[in-house]
């Protein structure tokens, strides 16, 4: 998708000085009205964009009878409160918790088995290797919802297992990662698959000359050559398993084992009884911050990770 | 190197087949059989009655409700992302003009881009919930109906919640608002990869910046603009977490904002009538793949016309 288009030559200097004293492009008055024009329209854009977050950061500062009289308004001083009563009283600190062991788990496990199976299947030649490859493909463009309901009795069925039961039932952060797992390698495998294919053939032949077996050769040479694609895909995969809402609704029912888009969801029904806005807030916060973190130091991979799905 | 080479494809096929197999492949085939009993979940066998959910269906007039809304989603909202999207990409790639160059980007585009883009990394949950306080009444937040009464409008104001015509309008809104920075940012590229002095050519020729956009510009996105035209379709069929948190699961007030989604969760998981849900999850597939292919056919003969 990067299609780096250098500057072609353009017409010959006099063409383009006639070109202007004609037209006279982007001096006229007229020019510079509509230029200001866009300018007031992108402006307005962005200002919509961010505004509501900026406000939902703002109000997380005030105490509640600020946000209540003034909700527009800055807040007095910082109320830090808010932010240690929405990580103990209204559990956040909990859900927290839950996401990061469940993106950890899931996040690893997509990258690797993504990984070792779009591998395979990009540069190895065996019987049904493209109906495997059809076989996830196919998952991308099937909906979630269609699968939600067997998926829980799946879930339900594998928690009664013994012995390993205990790891893959409802309400297991093991569970809720493999399921995210299994969402995220349709899409993974086939960039992954493509990613592989662009490798150079002259590199895996040196490593086989050096008398790499096939392991230390996916491990120690293809792997890291893969790591620009990897690392958008990581981002892309980390974003999507942070924020997912309806698989953890279905897998963790259980208060405590709530992720923490789903425990905000709670939090804020429950809010208007409580009272307590700022908390919500505090606790919108908390969520927004480690997505903020990753996209303002990798902005440009995490553009290029979600237009790609689009693109390819 | 021959040596081998089975048995480490096995080894390396096992986990991601073994996991897709068991948590996707095996939910979507059983979902179609499930669609045709009664299953409430609880009892530990099922009656099969062929066909008789889909026939409830079409005899369920909240799934008619949940049928016109996410029809609403899903014809408005590429239209509105797509046209503000190509919109400010335009302005942003080529709305500048400066001496020698035919078309320029405006000043601190790839800021505005970061900005733009930045909905679609938040989580659709802290969305609905901020936007629930942006249209929550005044005593709450209610930021649309003081900036409303700020600019003496005070007439427009009004609980938009608790306004069943408006919900699904809503839901609109917020996911319009959410998508226009992919938008950007995907035709952005596209734009970037137009050759320059095609552009050039066009301002010789005294074309006025509108023409340009719409005889330049807009054919050279126009495949771009194809597969992000069936990829947002088929996101607004999904309006699940929005409507969940603004809404609430029975789609706001007298169900007026219902979704398919949201009913289809409903039903299994607080009604407890699996079978029916997973008949709405058949119906969702579905209409998923009449979308895509109906607006993919509808779009390349427009392409034509225009190339």
């Amino acid at each position: 998708m990067s299609t780096t288009q250098t500057e072609p030559a353009g017409p010959s200097a006099e063409v383009r000085a006639h070109a202007r004293r004609q037209h006279q492009p982007g001096v006229g008055a007229g020019e510079r009205a509509l230029s200001l024009l866009n300018g007031g329209f992108l402006l307005l854009w962005g200002l919509i964009t961010t505004l509501p977050l900026v406000w939902a950061i703002v109000s997380s500062f005030k105490t509640n009878g600020e946000f209540r009289t003034d909700p527009m308004g800055l807040p007095g001083g910082l109320e830090w409160d808010n932010f240690a009563r929405a990580w103990n009283a209204a559990n956040i600190g909990q859900y927290f918790t839950n996401s990061v062991i469940v993106v950890a788990m899931s996040l690893t496990m997509t990258m690797l088995f993504g990984a070792m199976g779009a591998y395979v299947l990009a540069r190895y030649d065996f019987p049904g290797n493209r109906f495997i490859y059809y076989l996830f493909l196919g998952g991308l463009v099937l909906p979630v919802f269609l699968a939600l309901v067997p998926m829980f009795f799946v879930v339900r069925n594998l928690g009664s297992l013994p012995v390993v039961g205990q790891f893959l039932g409802l309400n297991s952060y093991f569970s809720l990662a493999l399921v995210y797992v299994a969402f995220s390698l349709p899409f993974t495998v086939f960039f992954l698959t493509a990613f592989f294919r662009t490798l150079p053939n002259s590199v895996a032949e040196a490593g086989i000359m050096d008398g790499c077996s096939h392991f230390s050769l996916f491990f120690r040479v293809m792997l890291p050559m893969a790591r620009p694609g990897m690392i958008s895909l990581a981002l892309f995969n980390f974003l999507g398993h942070w924020n997912q809402y309806v698989l953890p609704l279905v897998i963790m029912q259980e208060g405590d084992k709530r992720v923490l888009a789903q425990g905000l969801g709670t939090l804020a029904a429950n809010t208007g009884f409580r009272a307590d806005y700022t908390a919500l807030f505090a606790g919108l916060v908390i969520a927004l911050l480690p997505v903020l973190i990753v996209y303002i130091i990798f902005q440009k991979q995490v553009q290029a990770g979600l237009t790609a799905g689009v693109l390819k | 190197m021959r040596h081998g080479k089975y048995p480490f494809i096995l080894a390396f096929l096992l986990p991601p087949v073994g996991i897709y197999a068991i948590y996707m492949l095996s939910p979507y085939v059983q979902a179609i059989y499930i669609s045709l009993t009664d299953w409430s979940g609880l009892s530990a066998t099922q009656t099969f009655i062929g066909f008789d959910n889909y026939v409830e269906m079409w005899n369920d007039d909240q799934l008619r409700t949940a049928l016109r809304n996410n029809a609403i989603l899903v014809l408005v909202v590429p239209i509105l992302t797509l046209l503000l999207g190509l919109f400010f990409a335009s302005m942003l790639n080529v709305g500048g003009r400066r001496r020698g160059a035919a078309v320029t980007g405006v000043r601190g585009s790839s800021i505005y881009q970061v900005v733009y883009f930045f909905p679609l990394v938040v989580s659709a949950p802290i969305i609905g919930i901020v936007f629930s306080y942006v249209f929550a009444p005044e005593n709450a937040g209610g930021i649309l109906n003081r900036l409303l009464g700020a600019v003496g409008l005070d007439s427009l104001q009004q609980l938009w919640l608790a306004e069943q015509n408006w919900l699904i309008w809503i839901v609109v809104i917020v996911m319009t608002w959410s998508f226009v920075g992919f938008y950007v940012v995907l035709f952005s590229a596209a734009m970037q990869s137009i050759p320059r002095d095609i552009y050039e050519a066009a301002l010789l020729d005294g074309s006025s910046r509108f023409t340009t956009f719409r005889k330049v510009t807009v054919p050279l996105v126009w495949d771009t603009v194809q597969v992000g035209w069936v990829y947002m379709a088929i996101q607004a069929m999904d309006a699940f977490a929005t409507v969940h948190i603004m809404l609430g699961i029975n789609g706001g007030v007298e169900g007026a904002g219902d979704v398919l989604g949201v009913m289809m969760y409903r039903e299994a998981f607080s009604s407890n009538d699996f079978g029916y849900a997973a008949a709405i999850g058949v119906l969702m597939l579905v209409l998923t793949m009449a979308v895509a292919m109906l607006f993919m056919r509808g779009l390349r003969r427009e392409r034509v016309e225009l190339a």
